[in-house]
C-alpha cells in the first residue's frame, strides 16, 4: 500500500494536472492561448435569470376540432339527404344524433368514408363511433387524439422559439419536456415580464363584421373589448384568419398619435379581404385576438392593396409585442405558465458571494481542525483537501454540470464530509501503531484495513446522490451532482494522494518515531 | 473532558436507556407532526413566494395589508435577513403571464414605493403534486437502494439495523422541522438524503468494525464486543462529525437566508445520525443477536 511506482505517480500528478487545466480557467477574467475557454455553468439561481415551465391546454384545441368535425359530419348528411334529428356535441368529447333504423347502412358507409374518417396510421382511424339502435355516437379516437397533441406541441415549441428569438435573449433554452410541456430557461433575465407576455399570448387573430342590429343572436358572439370596457356582437362568420398574414411590423401613427401594427397578407387574403370589404362598405370591420375586440373599424373602401393597420390605443411596446407574435403565428393551444423561478441579476450576485465566503470559513475552520488533530498528517490531509477542491471544480467545468447554490453548499458538505475519509485512516493507523512496531507496516495495515470500510460508507452517500439527482430538479440535481463528484474526487485525494504524502513521509523517516 | 481514545467508555450499558429517549423523541415528533404538520413550502403545497427589497427600513404589517388587498390568499409576510428585505409567501398562482407584474405594479402603487423583485417562485397545483410524490419517491428509493447494498455487503441484521437507525434520524428530522416551523422545501428533501448517506456512513463504519472483531473473536460477550468496537471507532465517528458540523455552521451562520433551512436540517441531521449510530444502530445488532460464527465467512469476504 505504500509502494508507488513511477508509472502511478505520473498517473497521479497527471489527473491534478488535468484537473488543474479546467479549473484555473475559472478565475481568468480574459481568455487565454494555453487553458480552454469553459467555465463552470452558473445555475439560475446564482447568475440570475427565469425559469418557466409551460403547459400546452389541449382541451380548446380539442374542442375547435370536434366542432369542425361535426360541421363536415352535418353537412356530409345533408348533403347525401340523411334524416336526422338531436344533432349535439357533448362536453365538447363526443358527436352525436338520432337516425331513421334503415339509414343505419348508409351512415356507417359515409363515418367509414376517408373525407370525413381519415387514418391516422397503419391500425388507427381518425373517428370511433357507436351506432345503438338510433342513435349514433362518434369520438375521436385516442390515437388521433395523441396526434392532435403531439403536432401541437411541436408547433408550439417552433412558435415560442421564434418568439423569444425575436427578443434577442441571450442563450435561452426551450425544450419539450414530457407530452405537453415546454421548459424556458432565461439567463440573465432581469425582468421577465416581456417574454411572459409574448409566449403567453396565443394571438388567435381573426376579422369579423360586426353583426347587425337586426341580427339573430345565434348568429353572433358578444366579445369584450381590449379595455374590457365595451362589448361587442361579433358576426360568428369569419372573414379572414391570422394564418393569412406574412408579415407585420410596429409602426406609428401621427395623425392619433399612437402606436399601430401594419401587416400584409398572403395572395388569398388579400383577394378574400378585397371582396369582403368591397361588399359591406359602411360597416364595421372586427380585429379579433385571443377572443377580445382590439378595435373595429368602419369599412369605407375596399381595400385592396393586401395590408393593413391595426390600431388599438397600443403603446410602442404591445405594438411591438403583438408584431412579433402575429409574425410568428398563432399558438394552437393556449399555454399556461405551471412553475416560474425568476432571481434577479443582485440576489445572484449576493448568493455567490455568500456562498464562496461560506466556503473560505468553512475550509479555514476544517483545516485548522486538522492540524490541531493530525499536525504533520494533517498538512497532508489538508493539501489533499485542497487539492480535491481544485479537482471537483475542475471537474464540474469538465462535464458542463451546473453549479446552483445548494451546489455550492454541496462543496463545502464534501470538504466537511473529505475528511473523513483522512480521519477513517489516520485513526485507524493510530490503532495500528499500537499493536505493531514496524512503522512501514502498521501504516500499511492502515491503508489496507479501512479500504472496505471506506468503500461501504461512500457508496451508501452515493447511492443517496444519484438518486437525489435523478429524482430531483434544478438546484436540488446541483446539488447532487456536486455531492457525487466529490465523494468520488475526495476518495481520490484521500486514499490515493494522501497515501502518496505518507507514504513518501514514512519512507523519509526510515523507521524512525512517528507521532500522530 | 473525557479521553476518546480510552477504550472502556460503556456506551451499550444504558442502551435501554437511550431507547427510551428515542421513542420519547420519536412520540414528540409524531405528535408534533401530526398535529402541527409541517410547514410545507410552495414547492410541495403550490403558490407563490416574492422576495422584495425595499430602499429604506419598511415593515412587514404594511406590506401584509397591502398584498390581503390583492385578494391573494393566505399571506405571510417576514423580514428576509434585514429590515429592508421580506419574504412574502401567498397561495395564489396564476397561470397567466401578467399574474406577477401586476402584483408588482399594485403593491408598488398601494405602498408609493418602488420595490425591487429580487427573486419570484410560483409552483402551480400539479406541479407542487409532482414534485411532492418525487420527493416521498427521492427518500423511499435511497432507503431502499441502500438497504440493499448493505444487505448485500453484511448479515441480514445489519441491513435492518441500519435501516432503523435511518428512519429514526429521519423522523427526528421530520419532528424538529414541524417543531421549529422552518419552511419545509425541496432543498429540504435534498438535505435529508444528505443525513440519511451521512447517518449510514456512520452506522457503516461502526458496523464493519463489529463485523471485523466477530471475525476476531467468536468467545466474548456480544455486548462487550459491540461496546469495544463503538469505543475505537469513536474518535472517528466524534472527529469527522466536528468537522463536517464545521463546514456546516459556516454555511449556516454565512451562506445567506436562502441556505438557512437547509443547513440547519443538515447540522441537525449530522448530530441526530451521529447519536443514532452509536446509540441505537449499535445496540441493535445485539437485540437481533447476530450470529457468533463467523469462520465459513472470512475466506469469502475480502
Amino acid at each position: 500500500m505504500l509502494h508507488f511506482s513511477r508509472l502511478k505517480i505520473f498517473f497521479i500528478s497527471l489527473t491534478i494536472l488535468i484537473g488543474l487545466f479546467f479549473f484555473i480557467p475559472n478565475f481568468l477574467n480574459t481568455p487565454s492561448k494555453i487553458f480552454p475557454e469553459k467555465k463552470v455553468v452558473l445555475g439560475l439561481d446564482l447568475q440570475g435569470g427565469s425559469y418557466l415551465l409551460l403547459e400546452v391546454d389541449s382541451k380548446p384545441l380539442f374542442k375547435e376540432k370536434i366542432d369542425t368535425k361535426a360541421f363536415d359530419i352535418r353537412k356530409k348528411i345533408r348533403s347525401e339527404r340523411i334524416n336526422y334529428t338531436n344533432f349535439k356535441i357533448n362536453n365538447s368529447q363526443t358527436i352525436s344524433f338520432q337516425i331513421n333504423l334503415e339509414n343505419k347502412n348508409e351512415i356507417e358507409k359515409l363515418l367509414n368514408n376517408k373525407d370525413i374518417n381519415s387514418r391516422v396510421d397503419e391500425t388507427n382511424k381518425e373517428l370511433q363511433f357507436v351506432i345503438n339502435d338510433n342513435i349514433v355516437n362518434i369520438n375521436f379516437s385516442a390515437a388521433y387524439l395523441q396526434r392532435i397533441k403531439k403536432n401541437a406541441m411541436e408547433q408550439s415549441l417552433e412558435i415560442i422559439r421564434s418568439r423569444i428569438d425575436e427578443l434577442g435573449t441571450r442563450e435561452p433554452t426551450i425544450i419539450a419536456q414530457g407530452e405537453e410541456r415546454i421548459l424556458i430557461e432565461l439567463p440573465g433575465i432581469k425582468n421577465p415580464k416581456r417574454i411572459k407576455e409574448i409566449i403567453g399570448t396565443t394571438a388567435k387573430l381573426s376579422f369579423k363584421f360586426l353583426a347587425n342590429n337586426d341580427a339573430n343572436s345565434n348568429s353572433f358572439d358578444i366579445l369584450d373589448s381590449k379595455s374590457r370596457l365595451e362589448k361587442f356582437n361579433v358576426e360568428k362568420t369569419l372573414v379572414l384568419s391570422g394564418e393569412h398574414l406574412t408579415d407585420a411590423q410596429p409602426g406609428f401613427d401621427n395623425i392619433n398619435n399612437s402606436s399601430v401594427v401594419n401587416f400584409k397578407l398572403d395572395n388569398f387574403g388579400a383577394k378574400k379581404f378585397a371582396y369582403a370589404t368591397k361588399n359591406n362598405i359602411g360597416r364595421r370591420l372586427a380585429i379579433v385576438i385571443d377572443n377580445q375586440v382590439v378595435s373595429a373599424p368602419t369599412i369605407r373602401d375596399a381595400i385592396t392593396a393586401g395590408s393593413g393597420q391595426i390600431s388599438g390605443g397600443f403603446s410602442v411596446e404591445e405594438a411591438n409585442n403583438l408584431a412579433i407574435v402575429l409574425r410568428s403565428g398563432a399558438l394552437p393551444a393556449p399555454m399556461s405558465i405551471i412553475e416560474e423561478r425568476t432571481v434577479g441579476p443582485d440576489l445572484g450576485q449576493e448568493s455567490i458571494d455568500k456562498g464562496i465566503m461560506s466556503l473560505i470559513i468553512g475550509f479555514v475552520l476544517v483545516i485548522i481542525y486538522i492540524l490541531i488533530n493530525y499536525r504533520i498528517l494533517g498538512i497532508f490531509a489538508n493539501i489533499s483537501l485542497l487539492v480535491n477542491l481544485i479537482l471537483l471544480l475542475g471537474t464540474l467545468t469538465l462535464i458542463e454540470a451546473t453549479l446552483t447554490l445548494p451546489g455550492i453548499a454541496g462543496i463545502i458538505l464534501t470538504v466537511g464530509m473529505a475528511v473523513d475519509a483522512n480521519v477513517l485512516i489516520y485513526e485507524r493507523i493510530k490503532e495500528e501503531l499500537l499493536i505493531e512496531k514496524n512503522i512501514m507496516i502498521a501504516f500499511d495495515n492502515g491503508y489496507k484495513r479501512v479500504l472496505t470500510t471506506l468503500l461501504d460508507a461512500n457508496i451508501t452517500t452515493l447511492i443517496a446522490a444519484i438518486v437525489l439527482y435523478f429524482i430531483g430538479s434544478g438546484p436540488v440535481k446541483g446539488f447532487a451532482v456536486t455531492l457525487a463528484v466529490g465523494i468520488i474526487t475526495s476518495l481520490f485525494t484521500t486514499f490515493i494522494l494522501g497515501r502518496l504524502f505518507v507514504a513518501s513521509y514514512v519512507k523519509s523517516k526510515k523507521g524512525g518515531v512517528i507521532k500522530i | 473532558m473525557f479521553n476518546i481514545y480510552n477504550k472502556n467508555i460503556s456506551f451499550l450499558k444504558f442502551y435501554k436507556q437511550f431507547y427510551l429517549l428515542s421513542f420519547l423523541l420519536i412520540v414528540i415528533s409524531f405528535i408534533s407532526f401530526f398535529s402541527n404538520g409541517l410547514n410545507l413550502g410552495i414547492d410541495f403545497k403550490g403558490g407563490t413566494v416574492i422576495e422584495m427589497q425595499f430602499d429604506k427600513k419598511y415593515s412587514a404589517t404594511n406590506i401584509r395589508e397591502a398584498l390581503i388587498q390583492q385578494e391573494l390568499g393566505d399571506v405571510k409576510v417576514k423580514e428576509f435577513g434585514n429590515s429592508q428585505t421580506f419574504l412574502a409567501i401567498f397561495e395564489k398562482k396564476s397561470g397567466k403571464s401578467d399574474f406577477i407584474p401586476n402584483v408588482k405594479t399594485q403593491l408598488e402603487k398601494s405602498l408609493t414605493e418602488t420595490i425591487n423583485f429580487r427573486r419570484v417562485e410560483m409552483v402551480g397545483p400539479k406541479i407542487s403534486k409532482e414534485l411532492t410524490k418525487s420527493g416521498i419517491y427521492a427518500v423511499l428509493i435511497a432507503l431502499i437502494l441502500m438497504l440493499f447494498y448493505i444487505w448485500l455487503r453484511f448479515e441480514w441484521q445489519f441491513s435492518l439495523g441500519s435501516i432503523l437507525a435511518l428512519l429514526h434520524d429521519v423522523i427526528l428530522t421530520l419532528g424538529a422541522f414541524s417543531i421549529i416551523g422552518f419552511e419545509f422545501n425541496l432543498s429540504i428533501i435534498a438535505a435529508i438524503l444528505t443525513i440519511v448517506g451521512y447517518s449510514m456512513n456512520d452506522t457503516v463504519v461502526i458496523y464493519d468494525r463489529i463485523r471485523e472483531n466477530l471475525k476476531k473473536d467468536d468467545k466474548s460477550d456480544l455486548l462487550d464486543l459491540i461496546n469495544i468496537s463503538v469505543n475505537e471507532t469513536l474518535p472517528r465517528t466524534l472527529k469527522t462529525s466536528i468537522t463536517t458540523l464545521l463546514a456546516l455552521i459556516a454555511i449556516y451562520f454565512f451562506g445567506g437566508e436562502i441556505l438557512r433551512g437547509f443547513s440547519f436540517a443538515l447540522i441537525w441531521g449530522v448530530i441526530v445520525g451521529t447519536y443514532s449510530s452509536i446509540f441505537i444502530a449499535a445496540p441493535l445488532i445485539l437485540i437481533f443477536n447476530v450470529k457468533r460464527d463467523w469462520n465459513e465467512v472470512i475466506d469469502k469476504t475480502p
